[in-house]
């Protein structure tokens, strides 16, 4: 945490504010926003007090009736006679309960939706779409072209702090996670990230914080490695590479003279560096073949692995050939659910079912057998599912203090920031969330988040708008429709000219201001809808979601983009175009 | 060249002569696909007697009311008058048979992902052990057809591809308890229309792979073996220089595509090549000794009745398909009797399955050498067992019922080179695997296991309607026909 007065980050923040608004005007035109919170939140006293609350200290025990206090974003006091400084703002914690923030520890929460990933060699973010789309068309033909390679992609370096799950997360009472890029072979480095802040800056913890390994295929047959052994293959290599130029270095840097100079290989420095400080490295395994494959490479590669995407050591071999590597494991809390759209009655096999029916008990059987392991969300898309199907943890056999533990000092130990976050105790960052009760009660429910000291209100969640009735016809979106854009510099008109097909699948196009677009990812369910188009508003061409809800020949809804969201309404103005009616059809 | 299937237990070439005897084995393959654990019972006991059984020893000839004594997992005895000592497991073999275990020596199950590395023509960088897959159920299904050693290979994509791994069928345990320990290594190598990718349609997007010919395909192992020899080079240079004391000597890169072709220069690692013509064959032959080096296997090699003689000479086994043939062009001047020819003109021959569902009865696929080309029934049987083993280098441990092998052994209940035999018991290294009556015994736990897993599930979610269109009970039935899989996008190399 950063040693400054709140009263400065607050200067800070309004004339980043005040900037940032000038910037947006010129460089966007009409679409400016203020950050949301910053509107929200009045601006309140550095110092805060929570008084008679139940106090789930995590590191230290339970106190029943006691007291927190936080100044200038850090932990001041902690206790049951914790002293109240005159000038706090004191909040009286009666019939709450106060926890650690929780952590969520794998996730790409506050990057992009779509992040461009560079091909291996290619130009950073901000590169031109048609270099990158040529490099990309260029074929990996073996380990040397580095495919699915971008170790150097930093999370912070990409943050977007408004982020529509930023705030998502925030309400659920999750103050911290580990965003890291997700698409390639090394997709890149992790950032722990505080889930408040203007400016990306603020809200990085620790960054780099982790490297991350996954056994994605870029290439299938088109390009190497086209296999999942052709992937372990190039894993085994780069390491290689990565040691050869190590010892290069040293040998040559020791002495150049005489010594023909070593490539210098942008992906095996970044590799190299990150093994220097030992940093957790991520590793995907699911099942028991899979968690003994990856502890056995790591036999070869030798790093600080962290198995990813456990959800099978139920199998008692699993959780002890873990335990004995002793390698940290994030448990992946999107539990296997049978594939829905299948056949009712297929046959499946005994291993499959069990693995249904047994997914949730794998924390259970990873804390008998000692092994440290930690939860995270793995692409759940409500982050209120997340604690919800932490639940069926506890359910299935493990103490609701482990689960407790997995979302906030657990995590912290594997991503190395359990000397500031993760526990109630003084002097840690005051990320705080206060509830009405147990935490892994559903009917519980998060009043307010601290983030650095920073209080958040959680308003009572609006009730979810009416939802399609599962099954009942999509209702018919097709036709040429007029909306309105409400952005903070007035309204901007929107012409959508939309098609559907039986099944509810949207499609058509988008003319706005900036551009004309294409609607992609488009569907209706009941009578909720929800399209993407790609649009340039001066920032690059970035995604925009729609979502929204239609009665009739109204709708309304939100537009959300480059970390914006704005409120819109709709009215249908026509049949359509008869290229797009056709498509109806 | 055969296709593994999506379900990996269909074979392609539509025939229907296997039919009925398939039928008890599809049975039993489904419900060895819930069982839970290994049949290993007996696991552990560390001496066993199997007694008054016909023993078909492959190498020293037949005995009739022979015993075997295992200790500690190896064959300890045989003889008419064993006696199991006090405490010792006794399987009573009356009116049984007993051989050694089957090999395959083309396989390409046990392995998660695609078996082919086809985006490059030289994929010797990747490796079948490192992606193992203990779980895969045709382990176990091989094994209740006698099966209990593999040579999983790498797929046909490439003229030079990955690393092979030898397996035993020790189903339950994890991939390292699969491994062959001690098998020496070896690699795929392929010919013809597989590596020139002659069945491949690019997608939108693709590139067409170097080679697209016969030729470029012996260029690329050529040019292979040429860097491979550079390689060497830079590293034997690099060890002298160091071995000479020069300090600050920057090490060469370690290569993990050429350090095998590497191995197969200095005669440590094995070359196992698909390939179906006499022309090519022989021209592989022939570049294996411009660099100084054996090839181990030909495999399918459908024409090495035409270079008996010459592979011979060479040294080189023939690993063939017993009467598959015309199901693609390269495949038209098959014959039945290829398998006894080349062992008149003295090449070792084994029968292989490369398919999961044929090596669930590779003894019917040596028996038919017995009606094509007149081999003994010893000869018939070597075909699936001591000399697949001779061909990996395994002969030594497995292969044959002889004192201080591994008991590694199949108790059929007809004469193994009958189509009625059906084995009961497959042991490997004295553990029972597979037990034909526990299996059976087991099936009603099973199916209890799973409706009860079904019924929580079910009452846990609400009931979702069938789809529409679908008749129920025709998507979950087994599908017995035997017809073409589709055509994958990896042109079905294996």
């Amino acid at each position: 945490m950063k040693q400054r007065s709140v009263r400065r980050v607050w200067r800070e923040a309004w004339s980043a504010m005040v900037a940032a608004l000038l910037m947006m005007a010129l460089a966007v035109g009409p679409i400016s926003i203020a950050p949301a919170w910053g509107q929200a939140k009045g601006v309140e006293p550095p110092y805060f007090a929570i008084k008679g609350a139940k106090i789930v200290t995590v590191s230290g025990g339970v106190i029943e009736n006691g007291t927190v206090v936080v100044a200038n974003g850090l932990i001041t006091a902690v206790g049951a006679d914790a002293k109240i400084p005159p000038e706090a703002w004191v909040i009286d914690g009666k019939g709450l309960t106060v926890y650690p923030g929780l952590i969520d520890a794998f996730t790409d929460v506050g990057l992009p939706a779509a992040p461009a990933a560079p091909a291996g060699g290619a130009p950073g973010a901000g590169a031109p779409v048609v270099q990158q789309a040529a490099a990309q068309q260029r074929l990996s033909q073996g380990p040397e072209d580095r495919p699915g390679t971008t170790p150097w992609r930093n999370a912070a370096d990409e943050l977007q702090p408004g982020e529509r799950r930023v705030e998502q997360w925030r309400n659920a009472g999750f103050t911290t996670v580990l965003s890291a890029p997700k698409t390639g072979i090394f997709p890149g480095q992790g950032a722990v990230i505080d889930l408040a802040g203007e400016r990306p800056g603020e809200m990085v913890v620790k960054t780099p914080a982790t490297l991350h390994i996954t056994l994605q295929q870029p290439g299938g047959f088109a390009g190497f490695p086209g296999s999942l052994f052709g992937v372990i293959a190039y894993i085994k290599q780069i390491f290689l590479d990565a040691a050869q130029a190590r010892t290069a270095d040293e040998i040559y840097s020791a002495n150049p003279k005489g010594i023909e100079r070593p490539d210098y290989d942008r992906a095996t420095a970044v590799i190299n560096a990150a093994l220097r400080a030992n940093r957790p490295v991520f590793f995907p395994a699911t099942t028991s073949a899979q968690i003994l494959r990856a502890l056995n490479l790591n036999e070869q590669l030798k790093v600080n692995m962290v198995l990813y995407h456990v959800q099978n050591a139920y199998e008692p071999t699993a959780a002890s050939a873990i335990a004995a590597k002793k390698v940290p494991v994030l448990v992946s809390l999107k539990w296997p659910e049978k594939e829905t759209g299948g056949d009712p009655e297929a046959d499946e096999l005994l291993r499959t079912l069990r693995f249904r029916a047994n997914a949730p008990s794998t924390p259970a059987a990873l804390e008998k057998a000692g092994v440290k392991f930690a939860f995270y969300s793995d692409g759940i898309t409500n982050p209120k599912d997340i604690l919800k199907n932490a639940k069926k943890s506890i359910d299935a056999g493990l103490k609701a203090d482990s689960a407790l533990r997995a979302f906030t000092l657990g995590a912290a130990e594997i991503l190395g920031v359990a000397d500031r976050l993760g526990s109630i105790e003084t002097g840690k960052i005051a990320n705080l969330v206060v509830t009405t009760g147990d935490i892994f009660n559903d009917r519980t429910q998060v009043k307010y988040v601290f983030v650095d000291g920073r209080r958040f209100d959680v308003k009572e969640q609006a009730p979810p708008a009416p939802a399609g009735v599962p099954g009942a016809a999509p209702a018919r979106m097709a036709g040429r429709w007029s909306l309105t854009v409400n952005t903070p510099d007035g309204a901007q008109p929107v012409t959508a000219d939309l098609a559907q097909a039986a099944d509810g699948t949207l499609s058509g196009s988008i003319t706005t201001a900036f551009g004309n677009s294409t609607v992609s990812k488009g569907s209706v369910t009941g009578n909720q809808f929800t399209f993407t188009f790609v649009l340039d508003v001066g920032q690059g061409p970035s995604d925009w979601v729609v979502s929204g809800t239609i009665e009739g020949n109204t709708m309304k809804g939100t537009v959300s983009g480059i970390g914006q969201v704005f409120d819109f309404t709709g009215t249908r103005a026509g049949p359509g175009s008869s290229a797009a009616e056709e498509v109806g059809r | 060249m055969k296709t593994k299937s999506a379900t990996k237990s269909q074979s392609h070439r539509g025939r229907s002569m296997m039919a009925k005897t398939l039928h008890p084995f599809v049975a039993l393959a489904l419900i060895a696909s819930m069982l839970p654990e290994p049949m290993a019972a007996q696991q552990g006991a560390n001496v066993t007697l199997i007694q008054n059984g016909t023993i078909l020893t492959a190498t020293k000839g037949t005995m009739q009311k022979g015993s075997i004594l295992i200790r500690d997992g190896k064959i300890a005895e045989v003889g008419a008058n064993v006696k199991a000592p006090a405490g010792a497991t006794v399987i009573d073999a009356t009116g049984m048979y007993v051989t050694p275990g089957l090999i395959d020596c083309h396989s390409h199950i046990a392995a998660e992902g695609n078996i082919n590395e086809g985006s490059i023509a030289v994929s010797s960088m990747v490796a079948i052990a490192d992606v193992l897959d203990p779980d895969d159920i045709d382990i176990y299904r091989e094994l209740a057809g006698g099966t209990t050693t593999s040579n999983v290979l790498h797929g046909s994509a490439n003229p030079i591809g990955g690393l092979n791994q030898v397996i035993k069928h020790r189903w339950g345990k994890d991939a390292k308890g699969l491994i062959f320990e001690g098998a020496p290594p070896g690699i795929k190598f392929a010919l013809g229309e597989n590596p020139k990718r002659s069945n491949f349609t690019p997608q939108p997007g693709q590139q067409r792979r170097y080679p697209n010919t016969r030729m470029g395909v012996m260029d690329v192992i050529r040019q292979a073996f040429i860097d491979a020899r550079e390689y060497k080079k830079t590293w034997d240079s690099y060890n002298k220089r160091v071995a000479a004391g020069e300090k600050n000597v920057i090490p060469p890169r370690r290569d993990l595509k050429l350090e095998p072709l590497v191995e197969i220069l200095e005669g440590k690692r094995y070359v196992h090549s698909h390939g179906y013509r006499s022309d090519e064959l022989r021209q592989l032959l022939l570049l294996a000794e411009e660099f100084g080096f054996r090839v181990r296997t030909l495999q399918h090699v459908l024409e090495g009745y035409k270079i008996a003689k010459e592979m011979a000479k060479h040294g080189v086994g023939g690993s063939t398909f017993s009467d598959w043939w015309s199901y693609k062009n390269e495949a038209y001047d098959a014959i039945p009797y290829n398998a006894a020819i080349m062992t008149k003109y003295g090449v070792v021959v084994s029968i292989n399955s490369d398919s999961a569902e044929e090596a669930r009865h590779l003894n019917q696929e040596a028996a038919k050498t017995m009606k094509y080309g007149g081999m003994s029934e010893t000869e018939a049987l070597k075909m699936v067992t001591i000399n697949p083993a001779i061909q990996l280098g395994i002969d030594k441990r497995v292969g044959s019922i002889e004192v201080g092998k591994d008991a590694d052994l199949v108790i059929w209940d007809k004469h193994p080179l009958s189509i009625y035999a059906v084995a009961q018991k497959s042991l490997i290294d004295g553990t029972v695997y597979f037990d034909r009556k526990k299996d059976i015994e087991h099936r009603a736990e099973v199916e209890k296991e799973k409706k009860a897993l079904m019924d929580k599930e079910k009452s846990a979610a609400p009931q979702r309607q069938s789809p529409p269109g679908k008749a129920p009970g025709t998507e979950g039935a087994p599908q017995r026909e035997r017809r073409r899989p589709p055509v994958t996008n990896d042109g079905g190399a294996r």
